[in-house]
């Protein structure tokens, strides 16, 4: 099933009786070429690129609930590519510009709206920091603009820009950097993927790799056994339970992050902003409501909900930065597992066994990653060799110290990215 | 979530700064090897589930406790002092 704009105004005008389900609900087969564990935003575009990039459709992506229903349908929908760091940056990068062509190649709207986003700075070091960002962002080919207090009173009146403790001294923007329906990137990505013969199934937990001879040869699921050469980890906030199933430690500790949203308002908030001087980040939906977020809630947890500490916080620095959202109403709130590394960087890589593939670490960044971590993560289950905008997502860095990514500045503790 | 520190009884969490898993205990000798420390430092088994880690009670005693605690529900289970925990 296409969308077109005929077809819209035709379903429009008969009721909406002729769309057709996205994807086909699978069953397991015996045997498959890949199989990819984790049907969240990665695992899906992974076997999308799989199919349409290497010719690859002999593939499963079995997830354990429903797709869609981990963190791919959880955050605060922001993609941006303002990095800092080599392996970081050509990555986003490389990401961006796959989101740029996304809803044509895929056929499918999913609102990617290059609103804009401003991340504030608050004093003098901070707007150092900035302008070297921007110019490693210009460096790699995105965009990047410093703006001045009085550039930003203009396009943003509602700061609190006097305010004694966090003063506003400017702004970085990313033109191109914006948000996108989370949703839909899951469902156009599954309906990609199924159009061209991946099978999709749900309800479907892996609960064991088999290995012999150090080299992968299918795995366990709670609907059988399946064979296959290639296993594909792409967890997320699971990662440690899927890796530990063959016999790895990896580095990464689960966090919840947790995320609000208010009641609809009419369009107030134009881009998405980000504080400087606590983590608070801000946009508005099409639906009107103000999604905003903040930090973890710190300390490592699988509850799928947060606590309220930090609530309290996130709402501190709303309040603290954009007074007037004092008057909505927050109408749900939720959290998801982040995955956490120690630099808090990705993870695209072979593992020391044949034929199993790991991806993790997206922290509480990956959204933005879904596009550039399936493209990349494909070239490598396809090739063998990682793709050139991955190369260094590799996951020995940690224990040889070169290129690590600390985009932050705040050292192997993984609760601190 | 609440605390009880060993020292200064039940508190709340924002009292308390967490520091990982309690694995930093075992911390390796100097010349142990690379293997060693990238696990020390880097790898966590992580479960779901009952975990043990390291908070310091920054805004009370200045302790550092162990704490006992599933990581599904939150619940608090066990504390103890670092100092009396063995790894
Ligand atoms: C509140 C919040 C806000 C965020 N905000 C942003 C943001 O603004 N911008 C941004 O770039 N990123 C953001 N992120 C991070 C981003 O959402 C994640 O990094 C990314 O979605 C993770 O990849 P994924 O979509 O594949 O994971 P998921 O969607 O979680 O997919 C993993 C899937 O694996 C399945 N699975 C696990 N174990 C098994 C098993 N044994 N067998 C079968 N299936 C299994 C799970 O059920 C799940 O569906 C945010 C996250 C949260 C929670
Ligand atoms: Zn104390």
């Amino acid at each position: 099933m296409r969308f077109s704009g005929l077809r819209v105004i035709k379903e429009g005008l008969t009721g909406n009786k002729g769309w057709s389900a996205h994807w086909r609900d699978a069953s397991p087969k015996d045997a498959y070429d890949v199989v990819i564990i984790g049907g969240g935003g990665h695992g899906l575009s992974t076997a999308y690129y799989l199919a349409k990039e290497h010719g690859i459709t002999n593939v499963a992506v079995l997830e354990k609930g429903y797709l869609g229903g981990g963190n791919v349908g959880r955050n605060t929908t922001i993609v941006r590519a303002n990095y800092f760091l080599p392996g970081n940056s050509e990555f986003y990068s490389h990401s961006l510009k796959l989101w740029e062509g996304l809803e044509e190649d895929l056929n499918y709207n999913v609102m990617h709206s290059q609103r804009g986003q401003i991340v504030l700075f608050h004093s003098d070091g901070q707007r150092d920091a900035a302008i070297r960002r921007g110019n490693a962002m210009r460096n790699q080919g995105d965009d990047a603009e410093l703006l001045s207090v009085a550039q930003l009173r203009r396009m943003v009146p509602y700061l609190d820009y006097d305010q004694a403790r966090f003063p506003i001294y400017g702004g970085l923007l990313q033109r191109r950097a914006g948000t996108a329906r989370h949703d839909a990137v899951a469902w156009g990505y599954a309906r990609g993927a199924s159009d061209r013969g991946v099978d999709l199934i749900q309800n479907c937990e892996v609960t064991g790799i088999d290995v012999e001879n150090g080299k992968v040869t299918g795995v366990q699921t709670s609907r059988g056994t399946i064979r296959t050469k290639k296993v594909a980890m792409i967890t997320a906030g699971r990662s440690s339970q899927t890796a530990a199933m063959a016999g790895m430690r990896l580095p990464i500790e689960s966090h919840v992050l947790q995320a609000f949203v208010t009641e609809g308002l009419k369009p107030c908030i134009d881009h998405v902003i980000s504080f400087g001087m606590g983590h608070f980040y801000i946009s508005q939906s099409d639906k009107g409501g103000l999604v905003f977020g903040g930090d973890l809630d710190m300390y490592a947890s699988y509850a799928a909900r947060g606590n309220l500490p930090l609530v309290e916080h996130v709402m501190e620095a709303g309040m603290t930065l954009m007074p007037m959202i004092g008057q909505a109403k927050v109408l749900r709130s939720w959290g998801g597992i982040m995955d956490m590394s120690p630099d808090g960087s990705p993870i695209i890589d072979k593992t020391h066994i044949d034929g199993l593939y790991l991806n993790c670490g997206w922290c509480y960044g990956g959204f933005k990653a879904v596009p550039g971590s399936g493209h990349c993560m494909a070239h490598l289950v396809a090739t063998g060799t990682p793709h050139k905008a991955a190369a260094r997502l590799r996951l020995d860095r940690f224990k040889t110290g070169f290129g690590l990514m600390d985009e932050e500045g705040t050292g192997a503790q993984h609760n601190l990215h | 979530m609440r605390i009880t520190c060993p020292i200064c009884g039940e508190r709340d969490r924002r009292e308390f700064y967490y520091s990982g898993h309690a694995l930093a205990l075992d911390r390796p000798t100097e010349d142990a090897g690379s293997e060693a420390w990238d696990d020390y430092v880097h790898n966590r088994d992580n479960p779901c589930g009952e975990t043990r880690d390291l908070w310091y009670h920054e805004m009370g005693c200045g302790a550092w406790v162990v704490v006992t605690r599933n990581t599904a529900t939150h619940e608090v289970i066990a504390t103890k002092l670092a100092e009396e925990a063995s790894s």
